[in-house]
C-alpha cells in the first residue's frame, strides 16, 4: 500500500513538472505530406490553412509522392485513389478500369467547387499567402530527379529532415504525417 | 453576456462577438479593436465595411472569398489583422463569426 502511494506521489510529482504551459495551446502545426492523392492533399492542405485562420503558425513538408502537389506540372493532375480506398464503396476491380480514376476525381472536382474549394494551385496561392512555410524534402527531390524550377514558385525552400526538426523547436509545436 | 463599452451597453456572446449588430458604432469597433491590440488605420475600416456589407447581403463569409473580394488580397488581410484574420475582423465588425473551414 505504501509502494503504491509513492508511485503515485512520484506520478503526481512528474505531471507537475511536465504541465504543458499555456494550457497546452497549440503554437504551431508541422505538416507533413507524404502522400500525392487528391483526398490526402486536400487534407493537408485544409489543416494548415485552418490552422493559420485560427491564429497558429503552420508550415508544411513535402516529400516522397506529397511532393507532387508542389510539382507545376503534376499538381494540376492529382487524382483520387479508387484502388484499395475501401471508403470508395466499389470493388477493387472496378477500380482500376482504365478512366475510373479520372471519372472520380472529376466528380469529386465537381463536388468540391460546390463548397467553394479551391483547386491545387490556387490553395497554394492561399497558403502562401497565409504565411505558411513551405518545404520540399531533399532526398525525396534527389530520388525523383526534380529541381527547384520544377516547383510552385512559392516553396521556400529544398531542406533536409534535419533542416525540418530545426524548424519544429519550440512550445506549442504539433508534428501531423499524412 | 453584457458588457459595457464607452459607456454603451452591448450584448455578447461566450467569444465576445456582438449579438445585435444595431449595437455595434465605430467606437465599439475601435475598443474591441484596441482589446485586440489593433489600431485601425482608414484601410482596417474599408475591409470592417466590406465585411458588414456582405453579411448584409448574408453571404458565407471565408478567407478565400475575401481574398478575390478586391477589396484586400489574403497577404494584406493578414498584415491587418495578423492573428486569425477572419475571426478577428468579423468580431470588430460586429459580425457573427464565420463558420468557414477554408
Amino acid at each position: 500500500m505504501y509502494e503504491e502511494n509513492e508511485a503515485t506521489a512520484t506520478l503526481e510529482k512528474s505531471y507537475v513538472a511536465f504541465k504543458p504551459e499555456n494550457k497546452g495551446a497549440i503554437k504551431k502545426m508541422m505538416i507533413i505530406l507524404s502522400k500525392g492523392t487528391l483526398e490526402n492533399v486536400y487534407a493537408a492542405f485544409v489543416l494548415a490553412n485552418g490552422a493559420r485562420m485560427e491564429g497558429i503558425e503552420a508550415e508544411m513538408f513535402f516529400t516522397f509522392f506529397g511532393l507532387e502537389a508542389i510539382h507545376k506540372k503534376k499538381l494540376e493532375r492529382l487524382h483520387v485513389a479508387t484502388v484499395g480506398n475501401p471508403a470508395m464503396h466499389m470493388p477493387t476491380m472496378l477500380g482500376g478500369l482504365p478512366g475510373m480514376e479520372a471519372f472520380a476525381t472529376h466528380m469529386m472536382k465537381k463536388e468540391m467547387e460546390k463548397i467553394d474549394m479551391p483547386d491545387i494551385l490556387e490553395f497554394l496561392d492561399i497558403l502562401s499567402a497565409s504565411g505558411v512555410k513551405l518545404w520540399a524534402c531533399k532526398l525525396a527531390m534527389d530520388m525523383f530527379h526534380y529541381k527547384k524550377e520544377d516547383l510552385y514558385d512559392g516553396i521556400d525552400d529544398v531542406i533536409t529532415v534535419g533542416d525540418f526538426y530545426k524548424e519544429s523547436a519550440g512550445e506549442g509545436v504539433h508534428m501531423l504525417f499524412i | 453576456m453584457e458588457r459595457t463599452i464607452n459607456g454603451k451597453s452591448i450584448t455578447v456572446n461566450e467569444e465576445g462577438y456582438l449579438k445585435d449588430f444595431s449595437q455595434w458604432d465605430d467606437k465599439v469597433g475601435e475598443a474591441l479593436a484596441a482589446e485586440s491590440g489593433i489600431a485601425l488605420t482608414p484601410r482596417h475600416w474599408e475591409v470592417l465595411k466590406y465585411l458588414q456589407n456582405e453579411q448584409k447581403n448574408q453571404v458565407a463569409l471565408s478567407i478565400r472569398r475575401v481574398g478575390k473580394s478586391g477589396v484586400v488580397d489574403i497577404k494584406e488581410f493578414y498584415q491587418l489583422f495578423p492573428i486569425a484574420p477572419l475571426k478577428t475582423a468579423t468580431k470588430i465588425a460586429g459580425i457573427p463569426k464565420p463558420a468557414s473551414c477554408i
